[in-house]
């Protein structure tokens, strides 16, 4: 270690007696050798970016949103009123409610439901590779392309799942020779996107079917570093399947699962596409988020200020999330 | 599992716990994709005829694939959003690569803030930014410009790079730099020849997963582009193909399918790395 730190020295001294007969290219060679300047110029244009299309937007919606704003004028300075609107506004404190119920629930069936698909595809079987690869197309198709599909799945007159309910349905399925069918005329079946509660599980299906692989191959990923001994140590001693996942799975990929439900449910909680695709926040209002009513008041209302204020209002959960996230990885970090 | 679970467990039961859930999950996941295809090879009195099976293709056009090629922008549109992801993608690599390699490497006062600063924004969602971010753009001129996307699509793509980068750089021996710098290299060089070679795979990875984010993305496309020969993909096929309550559900489900298709390729080639990039995202 000394030997290297003396050739680095060496090497650093010979460098800088180059520089002193040699242009200004050397003279450049020489301030990136130290370590603090190259780590500096290295984050320009990280930094640069950040500053301009990040730091400053959100210092700016900030701004816009304590004034009165509206598109192509000036706004005048309003303080917390747009956001004492908001929090009067049952639009909005609709809005607030999907948000953090959609989040929840969706999150919560997403990580059971993936934790089921990771614990079946890590299972050795034929074709378990193109599987996998299967699996993962929902996540990297563009959401609002297959969005769209479910839209035209969830169609008041031409859904597919109503078609199938009315096929069965007209089986007339039988019990021991007794058809339980009456005849109560044409089943409809549920008016997916028209009604509040339908159209929030909707929202929360489509969400389900995309976001389902992101967690699927996580903790699949997460499954494949636990070793094997310690599921024949509790095999020896005649541990059950499930009490197997209990006791020596979920403890073990519990580090990466947190992270990858956090990380999920930030991603969730902005949502806007399923909404604006499926439901434009309608019936009456009833289904926004708190990203699509901001864009609604913002865009198509056009009230800057207001739609700045709604949007701002995501900020203290992301805060938890975030504080909960850092002090959670430096944890580990520790370890 | 381990081998030993499945000693003595009878094809039933495997039936039962294994293949029928997985096949459900499998289906399920792929059924809208199916569904994407047969609608678009459908005509328009089988699409909207509800007395006929519609798993059925009775007499399969390719009409819709036609008018989505010709009669709408679809090909200017794919071009792009291809040229906005290659272009973000590429920005957001360059300032990627540069700055987890800092934060990974170099010890300098502000690298721990810097890189809590880096997550901070990752977590940023575009919902929090459009609004102003619309002003900032006109600033710079870029109204109703793909170059804008060129430079929104960085804010979440280069927190993500340096994010996955540094974890990369992190599992490349120190030893090999310091070899190097022994043999008289400058740590520039050093990291260019040395180091960034070996995180070729960590950098695809990025890369991969980036160009799928810009691609996929919809709500800054949607905000800042207006004209119809501007547009992306996604903002192209829901804002062009929905005219007021008509849906064309024939062109809307070819585009759908259209659009997935570049995608899903890309995708296809680079599984393994996608993967990666996609576990190594939240693992940090």
């Amino acid at each position: 270690m000394a030997e290297t730190t003396a050739k680095t020295a060496a090497t650093t001294r010979e460098s800088a007696s180059r520089t002193a007969e040699k242009s200004r290219t050397s003279w450049i060679t020489t301030q990136l050798e130290n370590e603090r300047v190259l780590g500096y110029v290295l984050l320009t244009p990280a930094f640069l970016l950040i500053i301009v299309f990040i730091a400053y937007p959100f210092a700016l919606g900030t701004w816009m949103a304590l004034t009165d704003k509206v598109v192509g004028q000036p706004g005048n300075f309003i303080g917390l009123a747009n956001f004492a609107k908001l929090l009067d506004s049952d639009i909005f404190r609709t809005a607030a409610w999907n948000t953090v119920f959609f989040t929840v629930v969706a999150t919560a069936i997403k990580a059971a439901l993936g934790m089921w698909l990771a614990v079946l595809l890590n299972r050795k079987f034929s074709l378990s590779r193109v599987t996998r690869a299967a699996v993962l197309l929902p996540f990297i198709v563009p959401t609002v392309l297959s969005t769209l599909v479910w839209l035209w799945m969830l169609d008041g007159t031409f859904s597919v799942f109503n078609w199938i309910l009315r096929w069965l349905w007209d089986m007339e399925i039988s019990v021991f020779g007794l058809v339980i069918k009456e005849d109560f005329g044409y089943i409809r079946g549920p008016n997916w996107l028209g009604e509040p509660s339908w159209a929030m599980g909707s929202i929360i299906m489509a969400n389900v079917w995309r976001g389902l692989p992101f967690f699927a191959i996580s903790f699949l990923a997460a499954l494949q570093t636990v070793p094997s001994e310690l599921y024949d140590a509790a095999d020896i001693d005649g541990a059950s399947g499930w009490r197997k996942f209990w006791h020596v799975t979920l403890p073990m990929i519990k580090p990466v699962a947190i992270v990858v439900v956090v990380f999920s449910f930030v991603v969730t909680f902005a949502d806007f596409q399923l909404v604006y695709v499926l439901t434009r926040g309608g019936p009456h209002n009833s289904t926004h988020l708190l990203a699509t009513l901001a864009y609604q008041l913002s865009m198509h209302a056009g009230n800057l200020g207001e739609g700045a204020a709604a949007a701002l209002f995501m900020v203290p959960l992301l805060f938890v999330v975030i504080v909960l996230q850092l002090t959670y990885l430096r944890r580990i970090g520790v370890d | 599992m381990s081998t030993s679970a499945l000693v003595g467990e009878t094809y039933r039961r495997r039936l039962i716990v294994f293949y029928i859930p997985l096949f459900l999950f499998v289906f399920a996941m792929l059924f809208p994709f199916f569904w994407m295809l047969i609608t678009s090879i459908k005509t328009d009195a089988e699409l909207y005829n509800r007395r006929i099976s519609p798993f059925l293709v009775r007499d399969p056009t390719l009409e819709h694939w036609r008018m989505l090629f010709q009669d709408t922008l679809f090909l200017q549109w794919t071009w792009n959003t291809l040229w906005v992801a290659t272009v973000s993608t590429g920005i957001s690599l360059f300032a990627g690569v540069l700055g987890g390699y800092a934060l990974a490497r170099l010890t300098f006062r502000g690298s721990t803030v810097f890189s809590v600063w880096i997550f901070i924004t990752y977590l940023v969602p575009p919902a929090l930014l459009f609004i102003p971010l619309t002003g900032v753009m006109s600033f710079f001129g870029l109204v109703d410009s793909r170059v804008s996307l060129m430079f929104a699509y960085p804010t979440f793509l280069v927190p993500f790079c340096i994010w996955l980068l540094i974890g990369y750089f992190q599992t490349i021996p120190k030893e090999l730099e310091e070899c190097a710098r022994i043999d008289g290299a400058t740590r520039v060089q050093a990291m260019v020849k040395i180091v960034l070679p070996l995180a070729v795979p960590g950098i695809l990875s990025a890369g991969i997963f980036a160009f799928t984010l810009s691609w996929n993305e919809f709500l800054y496309a949607l905000v800042f582009l207006s004209s119809p020969e501007n547009k992306t993909v996604p903002v192209g096929v829901t804002g062009e193909l929905i005219l007021g309550d008509v849906f064309f559900w024939g062109p809307l489900m070819a585009g759908a399918l259209f659009g997935s298709v570049p995608v899903a390729i890309v995708y296809s080639f680079f599984v393994e790395h996608y993967v990666s990039g996609m576990t190594g995202a939240v693992k940090g």
